[in-house]
């Protein structure tokens, strides 16, 4: 008897995680990607793309090669550029949200090496409810405008 | 009506338009109407928002004496001579700045033989830390010869003045802080005098065949 009540519980649970794993599990990020920094510049930008097909909500940011990874948006009012850190950003069910040159970003900050062309480094997203998703961002050339994959279309 | 004509002068009735010629009159007015904003239109894209003699080419650029990126004092009129491709911004700027120098640099290899002929010049609007060697570092990794000017805060602000480039200091957390500015690309003919303008983001081939046209 209580190897059966074990046993339930312990399905109870598997079967438990395995739904809680179907319902967040298929928030992908894909397209990381970086710019090399120029010079000795120690803050950098780092782009990427996210797709959850249920609401979500990106809330922060880090990785070790940087002190801080903070979300950013850039606007244009007029001419006049204004880079300013949010709070979250917010991924709407089924739709991709991509973080591109000209619009949001996350700045790392406190770079403790500049980034170069060809090296990659992790990038760890923290979701509402998704939780973590590391990635591999790639450093493209300083001038690069996408992931490298994605530029020649 | 007729009464009104004087007495023992010649006088012949008013006759009614021909419809044919109100409505050949109507259309050619139109027509040149047309035809001079068509005018106006490509003759203000082909020059540049502020083509010389307008308002805005009196309005844009003026002296400014600030350091380069090797220690030594550069003025407005040692930069005469040759086409100026003029950016306001700063090395801590992560997006905007990257891509506006780059699509500079871009522009200029796009140009071939002529690239000798325009010199990109970066100003920075955060002297407190874009001292001069912080500037020669962070050009040095653009393809193309890129002069970084910074200066005295008020230097800076003259120049940015003369420019009409607006900054400001945005505080963040921390103490650190990001720089709100103009993000344009000035092209200076080589007289110093405005010519045209270019947003950072506009792609470096659009940027250089612009440039072929204003250098031919």
């Amino acid at each position: 008897m209580k190897a059966i009540r074990t046993v339930l519980l312990v399905a109870s649970f598997v079967f438990a995680a395995a739904a809680a794993s179907a319902q967040t599990g298929q928030l992908e990020v894909h397209d990381a990607w970086a710019r090399a920094t120029p010079g000795k510049s120690n803050i950098g930008a780092a782009y990427l793309t996210i797709r959850s097909p249920t609401a979500d909500r990106l809330v922060a940011a880090s990785t070790p090669i940087a002190q801080k990874a903070e979300l950013h948006t850039m606007e244009m009012s007029g001419m006049v550029m204004k880079m300013r850190p949010i709070a979250g950003i917010d991924i709407p069910a089924g739709q991709k949200v991509t973080l591109a040159p000209g619009g949001m970003h996350i700045m790392l900050v406190g770079l403790k090496e500049p980034l170069k062309a060809g090296q990659s480094f992790p990038l760890t997203l923290n979701f509402a409810k998704a939780g973590t998703r590391t990635v591999d961002v790639a450093v493209e050339r300083v001038g690069a405008v996408g992931p490298a994959a994605t530029t020649q279309h | 009506m007729d009464g009104d004509a004087p007495r023992g002068s010649t006088y012949s009735a008013p006759q009614r338009p021909r419809p044919q010629l109100v409505l050949a009159a109507a259309l050619l007015g139109g027509l040149m109407i047309l035809g001079a904003g068509a005018f106006v239109a490509l003759e203000l894209h082909d020059s540049g928002r502020g083509a010389e003699g307008t308002l805005l080419s009196a309005a844009i650029g003026g002296p400014f004496k600030l350091i380069d990126q090797n220690g030594h004092t550069v003025t407005n009129t040692d930069l005469e001579g040759k086409w100026l491709l003029v950016y306001f911004g700063y090395t801590h700027c992560p997006d905007a700045c990257p891509t506006a120098l780059n699509n500079m640099a871009l522009a200029l290899s796009d140009l071939g033989a002529e690239k000798s002929e325009v010199r990109p010049v970066f100003i920075t609007i955060d002297p407190q830390r874009d001292t001069a060697p912080v500037m020669k570092d962070y050009v040095s990794a653009f393809d193309a010869p890129i002069l970084a000017l910074t200066g005295s805060d008020a230097a800076i602000a003259q120049a940015a003045k003369e420019y009409r480039v607006y900054y400001a200091k945005h505080p963040e957390p921390g103490g650190d802080y990001s720089m709100d500015h103009t993000s344009i690309i000035y092209v200076m003919d080589p007289k110093g005098r405005f010519t045209a303008s270019f947003s950072g983001e506009d792609p470096p081939d659009q940027i250089a065949a612009r440039l072929k046209k204003l250098l031919a």
